[in-house]
This record gives C-alpha cells, structure tokens and sequence, in this order.
C-alpha cells in the first residue's frame, strides 16, 4: 500500500539555487575546449568536496546552465576545474568569461568513479575526446596514492593531435612508474608519429591482467560500446568495467525527468554506472 | 510487493461516519475559508467541468456531468441535484501543488558576485474539494516523487504539507476509467482529510462523510456534521460498488513492469507511431507526469537575471537533446519512453506504478490513442514470456 510521506520530516538540502564562484584562470585545451580553472564556493560554509566523476551544473548569468563534470584534483577543494567543449550557448558565453568573472555552480551531484573498488587492482582508463575530462580526476587520485593500485593503464583517442587534451600531463603521467599512457588520433598531421584509428585498437597494445583489471571508460557512446565489448572480448569482466554517461539535464538531480535512461536518472543514479546496470539499454536505439 | 495501490473494494464500509447536507457542505466552505485557506473546486467554464478557487456551493457544477470517450469530452446538464455528478475535469490537481509555470529564482549582479532571491509560494493554503480518488493516488504518487530522493522539491512539498483534501467518491464511471485495474478507485482510501459519498436518492440529497485525519474530523464536528444512519451508510455503499460495477476499461497489470521492459523492440510502438501526433496532451492532462525545463532569462542591462520552470513534455523534440545531438527524435520513441515511464520504469523509481487509471490520456489524445489497447496489443503478441512479475 502508497503510504503519504511523512511530510513534516523532510529536509531539503538547497539544491536548486546556484552558488556565485570566481574564475581565476581560462586555459585554452584546443580550438573549441578550454578548461576553466574557479575558487571553488564554500558549501553550507564548508569546502566544496567533490568524488572524481562527479559534475556541476555550470550557470553562465542570465544565459542558462551546463552539466559539466569537474575535471580537477579532488585533493585541491578550493580550486575546481571543468573542461568544456564550446558548442552550445552557455558552453560559449562561458568561454568568453575572463579571470574576475563570476559563474553559478550548483553541486556536486552524480556518482563517482569506483577508487575504492580499484585499491590492489589493475586500472584500464579508456578515454574518448572530452571523455578524458571526468576521468582526470581519477588519474589524479591513482597517481597520489600510487602504491595502492597495480598497473595504470591510459588509453586516450582524439579526433586529431591537436585535439588531444591536457597534452603536457598527458607525458607527465606517462612517466609516472608502472604507468602506460597510450594515444591515437582519428586522423594524422605531419608531425604526428602516434597511433592512428580509434581507442579499441590501442588494446593489442596492452596486455591486460583480466582478473585483476578494472576498466573506466568514457567517451561518445559509440566509443563506449565498442570499448567495453572490447574489454570483454579480453576477458574483463562486467562487474570491473564502468562507464559515464551523459544525458540532457536541466535540474541535476533527479526531479525534471529529462535524463531518463529507461529507469535509471543520469543524474542521480549515475552519470557513473558498473556496466551491468545499463548493458541492456545502451544496446537498444533511443533510449 | 504490490505495486500498484492497494484499495479493497470487497471489504468496503463506511463505518462510523458522518452525514451532511449542501448546508453543511457550505458550511465546509467557510470554515476552511476562516481558517485560511484558497477553496478549489470544480465548476462549470469554458464548457468543461474545472477544478478552480471557487468561493461556495453556489459554484458547484449542480446537474452537470461529462461524457467521454478516446479523443472526446462534452459537458451535458443532466439535471438533478448531484454537485458532483461528473467523473473528471480535464486538468488534475496537479497544477496547484506542481504549478505549471514557476519561477525558481531571481539574481542581480553585485560587482563579482550575484545575490539570489528564491521565489517560494510554499505559503498558499488550497482546500482541495472533490478530488477524486484515482487523482487522491496521483498526489500521493507525486509525494514520492518529489520528496523520495536525497534532493526534493520544496515549494511542492510546502504547498502539500498545506493542503487540506475532501476527497469525494465516484458516483459515474467515466468511459475512459480503469481505477478498479489500477486499484486507486472508486472509492478514496487513504490520504485524504475528508471523504465524501454523494447520496442523491428522490428527493433526498446527503453526502456520507468520513474523516481520514484529526484535523478532517474536527472541522466535520465543526460544521455540525451529524452522525450517518445505518441506512445512509448503506446508501452511499451502493453508490461506491455501483460505480465499481460500471467501469468498463481495464488494463492487466500482472507482470506489466516486466513485459514492458522486454518489448522495447516491439513493432506496436512502430504502430502506434505513426497514429500519435507527439502533441504531448497527454502528458499535460496526467495527474501524475512531472518533467519540467528550465527558462533563463535577463534584462536588457545584463544586471538582473532570472530562471523559471514550466511543464514539459517527453513528446517534445528537444526533451532529450543535448549538443552533440539528440537522444530520441523518432516519435517512435518518444511514444516509448512515456509509456514504459509510466508503466514499467516508474516502478523501479519510485515502488509504484505511475499510471493511476484515470484515462484522461485517452480523453485528451486527439487521435484517441488508448493506452490500455497499446499494452493489450503488446501482451498480445509479446516477444518473450514473461516469467511471473
């Protein structure tokens, strides 16, 4: 039997009223993705912690709101980065945003990229395009906490070199020890000496330890599947492969309906789902 | 676990209630008046029968009832003395608690920062007179799905907690009704402050009234509600199992969740495809559909900015783009997506059906699309078989 709420008990954390942050720095990634580095708000007079893979809801004044994952360390709460691919109106007003300037935030909400899960494991990043962005603050945490974790695997695709994000950490990382880090490109420049054709060909590259191998995977949907069949194909198993997923969001937590994906709400049940959760869905058309 | 609403009509009495009059009934008006609150009720506009603040029984749509079918609704004056002798009014009480448009907040640019100023109607009390019960089940359906995350909507939750409810039983089965599938009607069960069962017998006009909280049983003793008869029980009884009898429509909910979630490839939604016109009424009318989007705008000096939220639709083209394209642009799946949301996914978020089985979806679609025929035709010819449920 539907029982009525007890209605009286219900507290509600603000969720919907963004909270005003300053940008100190706009780092141009790409032609068309820069990354906004801002002093984090204090939430409820607290620091701003945030998981890796979750996101914000990012509001350009007047103009309207992104979701956009945080693309920092979540060791450093009073700096936030996101990094975001210029295409629509609020993801261009907010390119044209210069130090001193002032955005809205409203979070962080979403589920979190599986560090924990990971400690003693092997960990196979497999990123598309802007993909790299939620997984940053992954690698983030793998790299301080080092010893804890196996072998790091990066696996990271782009359309062409120059679209190739964070390309200076990109080297850095890979020469972190224990740790591959292994590019391609879509299409090839002159200088480009790399890997051309998409991420899943990078795996003949690696072996993977498959029992003890954790995947997190994010890219254009199409990259994801492929990616994760892939993944399978060498023996990963289901349970070990993550994936993030992005939908259109206008509240951010789970109340405008428009991130459905079958049952689940992107938002709030994801944007980071263990495979099985949504295998079924991701393989049927317009979900 | 049951997941659809439990409402035992075999075991149905009406024990220990009340009888009023239409004196006592406006009565009920002005002492929810006095005590504050906005008395919402149906009555007769725009040729059609509409739930609105309305100031006494004089407003009451006496007489008139409504017919229905897919695609149709008309307005007729019976006669009579009913105040409540229609089945439903197009729109639910949806609209006060969840109000269509809404605006969230304003900002005003201060230096390097903004100030927000939230908007909040959470003050408003609405007395809700002649919520019918399958619409009692919508509200409490929309009760868990704006409080049941760890983010809620409060402005909903402020004018709920506010609302004072007189539920009043079905003494008309609409054509489009399957309450009775749905187990949320005829009869009020739960949820509401006062009950009514309108007894309209000759000459003689009574209401059967049972409180369901404190405060329902106070104000019924307040507005000199007497005690009901062993036969004016009785009455209203058979008004309740009447109505049950005459519901037409059904839909077979045994495992319905289950063989939704298997058919997503089924060719019924390419049918019935190409008959919907993705207007997306049908979401309007539902009592229980709570999408929204979201509007920003600012003033011409760039200084004041302001966001809103209105209905929206998952019919609608955009509802599930994003830059880089859209997620479902067929109508193929925007059909799907509201069907197996409200019948199949909302069970998994909420613990509950979101259809409640008022058939206001088959009155307001224009090219009637009946939902109880579109889950048949599924269960008809379903691709795989469905394993209990």
């Amino acid at each position: 039997m539907l029982e009525t709420p007890v209605l009286d008990e219900i507290k509600s954390p603000n969720s919907m009223a963004p909270l005003p942050a300053t940008i100190r720095r706009i780092i141009w990634e790409t032609d068309d993705t820069y990354t906004l580095l801002i002093d984090a708000p204090r939430l409820d007079g607290k620091e701003f912690p945030f998981r890796p893979g979750q996101f914000n809801m990012v509001y350009a004044f007047g103009i309207g709101e992104s979701a956009i994952s945080i693309s920092s360390d979540p060791s450093k709460s009073n700096l936030l980065a996101h990094t975001i691919h210029r295409v629509g109106t609020v993801t261009s007003a907010l390119s044209k945003l210069k130090r001193g300037d002032m955005i809205g935030l409203r979070g962080p909400f979403g589920t979190a990229w599986p560090i924990e899960e990971a400690v003693g494991k092997d960990v196979c990043i497999a990123a598309g395009g802007i993909g790299l962005a939620p997984l940053r603050p992954v690698i983030y945490t793998l790299i301080r906490r080092r010893s804890e974790f196996g072998r790091i695997i990066i696996l990271y695709g782009a359309r062409s070199p120059l679209d190739l994000l964070y390309r200076v950490e990109l080297e850095q990382w890979s020469k972190v020890p224990n740790t591959e880090v292994i590019t391609t490109v879509d299409r090839g420049d002159s200088s480009w000496k790399g890997h051309i054709g998409v991420v899943t060909g990078l795996f003949s590259y690696v072996k993977l330890d498959t029992p003890s191998t954790i995947a997190m995977v994010c890219g254009p949907e199409v990259m994801m599947k492929y990616t994760f069949e892939e993944l399978e194909r060498r023996g990963v198993s289901q349970e070990h492969i993550f994936i993030s997923m992005e939908r259109n969001m206008k509240c951010g937590v789970g109340l405008c309906g428009h991130c459905q994906f079958g049952p689940k709400f992107i938002c709030k049940d994801g944007p980071v789902f263990r495979l099985p959760q949504i295998r079924h869905l991701i393989e049927k058309k317009e979900i | 676990m049951n997941l659809f609403l439990v409402n035992p009509k075999s075991d149905f009495t009406m024990d220990n209630s009340f009888r009023i009059d239409q004196e006592n009934l406006q009565h009920l008006f002005t002492t929810l008046q006095k005590r504050g609150y906005e008395t919402v009720g149906p009555t007769l506009a725009d040729e059609a029968i509409v739930y609105d603040t309305i100031a006494s029984v004089e407003d009451l749509p006496v007489g008139w009832t409504d017919e229905v079918g897919p695609g149709k609704y008309r307005v007729a004056n019976g006669g009579g003395l009913s105040s409540f002798g229609y089945t439903l009014s197009p729109q639910s009480w949806k609209r006060f608690l969840y109000p269509p448009t809404r605006k969230l907040f304003s900002a005003k640019k201060n230096g390097k920062s903004f100030e927000l100023t939230q908007e909040n109607d959470g003050e408003k009390k609405h007395a809700f007179i002649g919520v019918r019960p399958c619409e009692l089940s919508a509200i409490l359906i929309q009760d868990r799905v704006f409080s049941s995350g760890e983010y809620h909507d409060d402005n909903y939750l402020a004018l709920r907690r506010n609302a004072f409810i007189v539920a009043v039983n079905c003494s008309q089965a609409g054509d489009n009704c399957f309450c009775v599938s749905m187990k949320t009607g005829p009869a009020a069960k739960d949820g509401y402050d006062i009950a009514l069962t309108e007894v309209v017998d000759g000459d003689n006009h009574y209401y059967v009234a049972a409180s369901g909280t404190e405060k329902g049983r106070e104000i019924l003793t307040e507005i000199g509600a007497a005690t009901a008869s062993g036969n004016e029980i009785a009455e209203a009884e058979n008004v309740v199992r009447r109505t049950t009898a005459e519901i037409g429509k059904s839909l077979d909910t045994r495992g319905l969740p289950k063989l939704l979630a298997e058919n997503l490839e089924h060719a019924r939604w390419d049918d019935v495809a190409k008959r919907c016109l993705t207007c997306g009424n049908c979401t309007m009318v539902c009592p229980t559909c709570f999408c929204s989007t979201v509007e920003d705008t600012t003033d011409l000096s760039g200084q004041t900015a302001g966001r809103s939220r209105r209905w929206d639709s998952c019919f609608t083209m955009d509802f599930a783009k994003v830059s880089g394209g859209n997620f479902r642009t067929s109508a193929k799946s925007r059909y799907r997506q509201w069907l197996t949301h409200k019948l199949s996914s909302w069970v998994e978020q909420f613990g509950i059906s979101g259809c409640v089985g008022c058939g206001r979806c088959i009155t307001w679609c224009p090219v009637g699309i009946d939902l109880t025929a579109e889950v048949k035709a599924i269960r008809g010819t379903k691709v795989k078989q469905e394993k209990g449920g």
